[in-house]
Parts: structure tokens; C-alpha cells; sequence
């Protein structure tokens, strides 16, 4: 069982295909799987269906695959911060599925737990609800929503072992673990690998049970928004 | 004189009570937490963060430290981080007691509208709907009119809802509305607003 790769190339060979689904984590710039994404750019697969609540800035994350019109669909909740983005949308050259951002990690999370559709609350009223399936349960309306099956998961970790645990770093967990759950085939890209045992068990955020393989890289992890506060 | 931003947060932290787990918005919202005093607050970041703390000094951000809005925070002894997917469930499990957070419109229904505006502006919902439809208590906090001098406080929304009767409370500048009924009830009018130019300025069924 070797989960280990020397490269996002090697990680990603012969897992990507021309109009695949992937599921990406991060949130805004934090947390993404940069080196997985500039492996994807660099393999030039197109026709892309992202799950992903944000499509990065312009050349950053998913931004890159954006410039190169690697994209054909976007799954997201918010994506104020890329110009190419609107761009491309407003010419009818991306297609652009938004989805409330609870819903959209909770389609991954069930996806990946073989729960095909769940009713929730959010939504309803709104045009996110139109042509969705509306159920009363105890006097309250909700809508259907559908589980997330991606062919391919792309997430980023702090720490994992050689089998896969693997450990997030404060709000750089975000839509990680669920996008790991919901993909066919998981890659993960880490800032460090470690041996088995050294990470504690009791502390595994994500078991190595979603995650096939497996790489350690230098992360940029760029800030979007610096902000401070004045000098005590 | 009507409120001004700061006034307004300092309205909007006076709901707030002890022990209560908050959500800030963007904006005006995110002012609240300079006024919540001595009392025992732990804010919600959706991006997987309960116990934010204030933004960090220079040379001190940390790129796997945000908050909702993207900026650069920092924790507090008291913090848990936490995946999308459990964020979410206590948001729509009704875990938070309240969201404050600003609108475009708002409406006589508690309906709101914060979210887009066809053709022109297109960035996404984000948590807001999540939240509206799961935390316990919506407070708003907006200006009353928009940039064109037009009451943001209507009969009916008019652009795409963010969640339908889900508003509790509205606090704008010129005062403090209360979702009622057959329409909005008036608790309180900024300092040298009077009830007549409450209700010359806002749209909506004043009961």
C-alpha cells in the first residue's frame, strides 16, 4: 500500500480525464492544494467540473485553471474575488452552480458518507429552491439536496503519515475533510510527512482510510486579505 | 442626529447577552465585538472557527488563520477549529444564537435580500443562507436608505431573497424595527429622529 508520491505530477497519473469532477478544499486561499492545482494546470485536462466554495483570485488556486480555460463548471458558494472569473461567466463561457456554502460542504460530507440526498432548511424561498423537492417535516418546510460524487478529491493538510492520517492546521481544515470523503480517488498534499505513530492517534482530524495518495511539497499559502491591528 | 456605524454596532451588541455564541457578518456587524463589553461573547467564524480573537499585530498573520471575510485573525484560549461540514451543522442545527449581518433590502415579512443583484453584481451567497435559516435570533444592521436615497425598508424585496421571514430585528441609523405581525413595530428611534421621519423613510407597514 504506498500512498507516498515524489510529485503532484506522479500523485495525479492517471487519475485526471477531459470533463471530470473534482472536489477541491480550502476556503478563499487558505488551505487549498496549491501544488495539485499547478499540476492539473500543467497536464492540461479540460472540460473541469470544480466543487469548490471559492475559485480563487486571478492567479492563484483555482484562478490558474481559469486563465487557462481548463473549467467548464464551478460548484460554489462565493466567488467575489477573481475578475477572470466574472469575466467568464457574464460571457456564458463558464457555467456556475451556487450552492449556500453549508450546503455545499454538507453535499460533500454525504456524498462521501453513501448518503445520496439530504433535506435541509437552507434555502428555502429562495431561487436556490426552484425545481427542488419540498418535504414538511415537524410543520417546517425543507429542500432536497443532492450528495457529492466526485471522481477525483484534491485536498490540502498540515501533517499526515505515511498511511494517510492526517492532521489540519487552525482554519485551514475547512472544506478539506469533506471534499477528501466525497471523491472516488483522494490526493492530498501536505507540508510535512511523517512515519506511523508519530502523530497521535486520539488527534487524527482525517483518517487515511479517504486518502490514496500522498504527497509533501513547499506551500506558498498566500494571505488574501492582510489585516492587523495598530501596534499596543 | 442619526446613528452612525459605530452607534449602530453598539445598538446591535446590546441584543447580545451572556454566553451567547455569535455570528458577525461583513461590515457594520463586525463592529459589534469592539461593544460587547464584559460580556461573555464567543463568535463563530463559518470557515471553521469558534473563539475568534482580535486581528493580529504586524509581522504576526498567519496564513492558515482567517476568518470569514478572508482577513487575517487570531485565536483565543478558548478556540476550536473545526471542518465546513461541522460549521454548517451547528449554524443549521441551531447551535448560534444569532447572526447579525447587513442587507440590501429587507422587507415587512422578514424577508431579506443580501446576496446579489441580477446582471450587475454576482459574487454569491456564501453562509448567508445557511445562516439565516438555522441560527436562533437574525438581527440586520444597514443603513435605512440605499445610495440613491431609497428606503431599503420595503413592503416586498425586490431582488433575488437570501431566506423568506427569516429577519427578527432591523437596526439601521435611524432607529431599531422589530418584525411583527401585519409588519415592522418601532422599539427605539435614534437620537433626534422622530417617529414621523421613521415613517417617512421606510416603505414598509409600520404597525
Amino acid at each position: 500500500m504506498k500512498k507516498v508520491y515524489g510529485s503532484a505530477a506522479e500523485a495525479l497519473d492517471g487519475l485526471l480525464f477531459d470533463g471530470m469532477q473534482i472536489a477541491a478544499g480550502g476556503f478563499g486561499l487558505c488551505g487549498i492544494p496549491e501544488l495539485l492545482l499547478q499540476a492539473i494546470k500543467e497536464a492540461g485536462t479540460k472540460d473541469l467540473t470544480f466543487a469548490s466554495n471559492n475559485a480563487g483570485v486571478d492567479d492563484f488556486g483555482i484562478g490558474i485553471l481559469l486563465q487557462t480555460r481548463q473549467v467548464k463548471k464551478m460548484i460554489s458558494s462565493y466567488v467575489g474575488e477573481n475578475a477572470e472569473f466574472m469575466r467568464q461567466y457574464l460571457s456564458g463561457e463558464l457555467e456556475l452552480e451556487f450552492n449556500p456554502q453549508g450546503t455545499l460542504a454538507e453535499r460533500m460530507r454525504a456524498g462521501g458518507a453513501g448518503i445520496p440526498g439530504f433535506y435541509t432548511k437552507t434555502g428555502v424561498g429562495t431561487q436556490i429552491a426552484e425545481g427542488k423537492e419540498h418535504k414538511d417535516f415537524r410543520g417546517e418546510t425543507y429542500i432536497m439536496e443532492e450528495g457529492i460524487f466526485a471522481d477525483l478529491s484534491i485536498v490540502k493538510a498540515w501533517k499526515a503519515d505515511t498511511t494517510g492520517n492526517a492532521i489540519f492546521r487552525k482554519t485551514a481544515r475547512n472544506f478539506n475533510p469533506p471534499a477528501a470523503m466525497c471523491g472516488k480517488v483522494c490526493v492530498m498534499e501536505v507540508e510535512e510527512i511523517v512515519e506511523p505513530g508519530e502523530l497521535d492517534p486520539d488527534h487524527i482530524h482525517l483518517p487515511g482510510i479517504y486518502v490514496h495518495r500522498l504527497i509533501q511539497g513547499e506551500h506558498e499559502k498566500r494571505i488574501e486579505k492582510v489585516t492587523t491591528r495598530p501596534a499596543a | 442626529m442619526p446613528w452612525d456605524r459605530n452607534q449602530m454596532a453598539a445598538r446591535a451588541a446590546e441584543e447580545l447577552e451572556d454566553g451567547m455564541y455569535v455570528n458577525l457578518g461583513i461590515g457594520i456587524p463586525t463592529l459589534v465585538a469592539n461593544y460587547v463589553g464584559d460580556k461573555d461573547i464567543t463568535l463563530q467564524s463559518e470557515n471553521g472557527m469558534l473563539g475568534m480573537g482580535p486581528f493580529p499585530y504586524e509581522g504576526e498573520e498567519d496564513p492558515d488563520l482567517i476568518n470569514a471575510g478572508k482577513q487575517t485573525i487570531t485565536e483565543l484560549p478558548r478556540t476550536s477549529y473545526f471542518d465546513s461540514a461541522t460549521s454548517f451543522g451547528m449554524i443549521r442545527g441551531g447551535k448560534i444564537a444569532a447572526a447579525i449581518l447587513g442587507a440590501m433590502e429587507v422587507d415587512e415579512k422578514g424577508d431579506l435580500a443580501n446576496w446579489m443583484i441580477p446582471g450587475k453584481l454576482v459574487k454569491g451567497m456564501g453562509g448567508a443562507m445557511d445562516l439565516v435559516a438555522g441560527v436562533g435570533r437574525v438581527i440586520v444592521v444597514m443603513d435605512h436608505a440605499n445610495k440613491h436615497g431609497e428606503s431599503k425598508v420595503l413592503k416586498e424585496c425586490t431582488l433575488p431573497l437570501t431566506g423568506a421571514g427569516v429577519v427578527d430585528m432591523i437596526i439601521t441609523n435611524l432607529g431599531v424595527l422589530e418584525v411583527v405581525e401585519g409588519g415592522l413595530k418601532i422599539l427605539e428611534l435614534a437620537d433626534g429622529v422622530t417617529e414621523d421621519e421613521m415613517r417617512a423613510a421606510t416603505e414598509a407597514t409600520i404597525v
